[in-house]
């Protein structure tokens, strides 16, 4: 008998496969802001030549990629643990003969599978269509790539378990979810290239997971930086936060087992 | 004037998916008239098409073809003045305010319907009493039991004073008391005239008790409309005892008021259907004479029998 | 047709609307600590789109021909009418969830307008947060710009974010309409309502000529910011257009509701037309 873990990647997937209202709308909404977007980061352009090291072609790529990468890394609306555990029913979660974090990692990368397609592929063909794109100058490229995303996939995952895990002591992780939602996108280079702030700021956030959720991966596809130095970082950040995740988790078990939930 | 009156009423619906669309027919033509203080149960198994009719009587959908006066109005058009002369109660869908206590949700029905506010306290005050209420009122209705729950709901449709009280399922999922209590306020707030009912349910007891009339409906089309004691005179109301025997004897023919007698598992269990002139006691003792009981069990019929006893008889009425 | 129950007036029913928003904010605030976070994530959330836009201004001096402090006007208003908007009408996004529970059939059956139930169903308090970022953005741009002041403009500094609040907020329930036909199509939604609020937070002389006429124009979005900040710098428009334009907002706003209004009730109708 197989472990359950390869099974729950294709029932992530399978579950947001019949969403394709949804997906298409997502598509529309990323596909216009890649759209005003870009043509903020053009406007500058237009005046700098280069900013950063980023012209036309490797910022377009930057908006576009990133315009897919929402979708598929996830920042938002991710709160069925924090509710499962508000309701009680995380019990049943925890009884289960698994590890419920790796069996909620293994939906979440089938979900981000789905959204591969569902979401990052049309706005990247939207961007291609009608902007001149940077592709991958070396074959090698495309294989990063395809460690980077799940990376990014990952860590984002392993901090929402973490923010989520909160409402263990808080009952209440809305406030905590929604601070890293408004903060996740300008901490993780998919508001504006990291390489444009100051750099007191790029100073601090080198020291912090938010880069590997957008900028590590954009990087790797825009072949700046060693990708194999910033997909190790990425591979660092998620085996911490996983461990800390688990850490969390035992606790967490432990003080609803002890108080009742 | 007259309460209800269908002409015709017919509703489709496209199902599937865009590739393999197909057009159900939901409501078939269905034509009826309700006078004032009728109690009206509507009746007939899951996708019968009540509710869609339901929803086409409270202006909730436009029928595909024919035509419905509610209260004299139009309910599609004429929807919210509609609203301010029904009151509808759903069993599974909620009117009230989740987490606000329950009387503040009264006083925001009152608010909308602008009730005047002495008749607002005056109808409260019977209601509160008649489904004794008075020690949830303070309650939040999220911490309310549902039995409690469906009486705030009923409590909430009548505070207006309507002329026509729509159910849906009232009785769904409470226990035994809770449906008593709900189905004696009914029949008291009906009694009086003032307000007609008109109920679905699956429950046939509820329809004992309150309805003096009963639509049939099943696949869109109306099976029977009768009187309800013209109806138990001609179908259903058979019970059915169930008999488990120790040893297998021959079908238990013969016996005072038995209509049908069915032999399962070798004929040590025996289905014996009885017309509700039997008293039931007397019926098990008749059997317990003529052979040896393990356990026996009475099955009351359901509307399901009740359709299927309709569809069986030849001359049944097709509208 | 039998006569109708005699409908007096009292104090308690005119009051309908506000009472049920009363309860409801009551029931937020229930958890204060919760919500203090809550209305500190908009407040930040605010905040970061004008990091965005300063960070912007420390690679370049000007921006679609305007400078920083004026492009932070810009946002300003923006900000400042989207937090207003979204604070009165976040709650049709629950439509969704309305049609899929039956919920919109008891609205259906109260003798009430459907869209101003389920506006008035709650309050996003929360967003105050923004209404606040936005009102100290704007406080703060309008002494540093040192503008010419006259009757005029500071009519315009008074109304332009009431104004621009209500196209945002017409935009807002115009687009999450298209739940009565797309029951998952909230996202579809996104693009027309956060899109209007990104894109009017930075002059519209930036964009390419077809995203300016579909974000600008044919969804009024530079009636919210842009032009109302052509009237209080006092500066011709870049693009050439009439300065008319600037003090068209008020007209806009209105065009915009009576449209809205138009497709509320075909979705009403079209929800009526085919049941849950």
């Amino acid at each position: 008998m197989l472990a359950p873990y390869p099974q729950l990647v294709r029932a992530g997937y399978r579950r947001h496969a019949s969403y394709w209202q949804a997906s298409l709308g997502g598509v529309t909404a990323n596909v216009v802001f890649g759209l005003l977007r870009g043509a903020i980061l053009i406007a500058v352009l237009a005046q700098r030549g280069s900013v950063a090291g980023y012209d036309t072609a490797v910022a377009v790529t930057y908006v576009w990629l990133g315009q897919g990468l929402i979708g598929v890394v996830l920042l938002w609306g991710d709160t069925e643990l924090s509710q499962r555990i508000r309701t009680g029913d995380v019990v049943i979660d925890l009884s289960r003969p698994w590890n419920l974090q790796a069996a909620m990692l293994a939906t979440d990368l089938g979900r981000a599978g789905h959204a591969i397609g569902a979401r990052l592929l049309p706005p990247m063909a939207f961007g291609a269509l009608f902007f001149p794109l940077r592709w991958p100058e070396h074959p090698i490229t495309w294989i990063l790539i395809a460690a980077a995303v799940p990376l990014a996939v990952t860590v984002s995952f392993s901090i929402r378990f973490l923010l989520n895990a909160s409402a263990f002591w808080l009952l209440d992780a809305r406030g905590a979810l929604a601070v890293w939602g408004a903060t996740s996108g300008v901490l993780g280079g998919l508001v504006l290239p990291l390489s444009w702030y100051p750099s007191w700021a790029r100073a601090v956030l080198a020291w912090t997971p938010f880069p590997a959720l957008f900028q590590f991966p954009i990087d790797v596809f825009t072949e700046r930086g060693d990708a194999f130095t910033l997909i190790t970082k990425q591979l660092v950040w998620a085996a911490l936060l996983l461990a800390a995740g688990q850490v969390v988790l035992a606790r967490g078990t432990r003080r609803l087992v002890v108080q009742g939930g | 004037m007259t309460i209800i009156h269908t002409d015709r009423l017919h509703r489709e619906f496209t199902v599937g998916t865009r590739l393999r669309r197909r057009r159900v027919t939901a409501v078939a033509d269905v034509t009826l008239t309700v006078e004032p203080g009728d109690a009206v149960g509507f009746l007939g198994p899951n996708g019968a098409g009540k509710s869609t009719t339901i929803k086409m009587l409270t202006g909730v959908l436009v029928p595909t073809s024919g035509w419905a006066r509610v209260c004299g109005l139009d309910p599609v058009r004429q929807r919210r003045e509609l609203a301010r002369r029904i009151g509808v109660v759903f069993g599974q869908r909620s009117q009230l305010w989740w987490d606000l206590p329950l009387v503040e949700s009264f006083d925001l029905h009152g608010a909308i319907h602008r009730v005047p506010s002495a008749r607002f306290r005056e109808r409260l005050d019977e209601c509160v009493q008649l489904l004794d209420m008075a020690p949830f009122l303070a309650t939040p209705v999220r911490q309310l039991s549902l039995g409690q729950r469906m009486r705030g709901e009923v409590t909430a449709a009548l505070l207006h004073s309507p002329r026509l009280l729509v159910l849906d399922e009232p009785t769904i999922g409470l226990d035994l008391a809770s449906k008593e209590r709900l189905r004696g306020f009914l029949s008291t707030v009906n009694a009086r005239g003032d307000v007609t009912l008109l109920l679905t349910t699956h429950d046939l007891p509820d329809v004992e008790r309150l309805c003096r009339r009963v639509i049939v409906i099943d696949r869109g089309r109306v099976l029977v409309d009768d009187e309800l004691s013209t109806l138990r005179a001609r179908f259903a109301g058979n019970r059915a005892l169930v008999v488990e025997l120790t040893e297998p004897i021959p079908p238990l023919l013969g016996l005072p008021g038995v209509v049908d007698v069915s032999v399962q598992a070798q004929g040590l269990r025996q289905r014996l259907e009885f017309t509700q002139a039997v008293n039931a006691a007397e019926l098990i003792a008749a059997v317990a004479a003529r052979a040896p009981l393990r356990d026996v069990a009475i099955a009351e019929p359901s509307i399901e029998d009740l359709v299927r006893a309709l569809y069986a008889t030849e001359d049944s009425p097709a509208r | 047709m039998a006569e109708l129950p005699p409908v007096e007036s009292s104090p308690r029913h005119r009051s309908v609307y506000p009472r049920i928003l009363a309860s409801r904010l009551r029931s937020q605030l229930a958890y204060p600590g919760s919500f203090a976070l809550d209305v500190v994530a908009q407040i930040i959330g605010q905040a970061i789109e004008l990091l965005g836009i300063l960070v912007v201004f420390t690679q370049v001096r000007s921006l679609g021909g305007f400078s920083s402090t004026e492009v932070v006007l810009m946002y300003g208003l923006a900000a400042t009418a989207f937090g207003l908007a979204i604070l009165c009408v976040e709650q049709i996004e629950k439509l969704p969830e309305y049609v899929r529970t039956g919920q919109f059939d008891v609205m259906l059956l109260r003798p009430l307008s459907t869209l101003a139930q389920l506006l008035t169903a709650d309050l996003a308090l929360k967003r105050l947060g923004r209404v606040g970022t936005g009102l100290a953005v704007l406080g703060w741009s309008l002494t540093t710009l040192q503008l010419d002041w006259t009757p005029v403009r500071a009519l315009v500094a008074a109304t332009a974010p009431l104004v621009g609040a209500v196209i945002l907020a017409a935009l807002f329930v115009a687009a999450n309409t298209v739940s009565f036909w797309l029951i998952d199509g909230q996202e579809a939604a996104n693009s027309v309502t956060y899109g209007s609020n990104f894109a009017t937070s930075y002059p519209i002389t930036v964009y390419g000529p077809w995203l300016r006429r579909l974000m600008c124009f044919v969804l009024p979005g530079a009636f919210v910011a842009y032009f109302p900040a052509l009237a209080l710098l006092g500066r011709p428009d870049p693009l050439g257009l009439p300065d008319a334009l600037r003090y068209s907002p008020p007209l806009v706003a209105a065009l915009t509701v009576a449209l809205t209004t138009l497709i509320w009730r075909a979705g009403v109708r079209h929800y009526q037309g085919t049941g849950s």
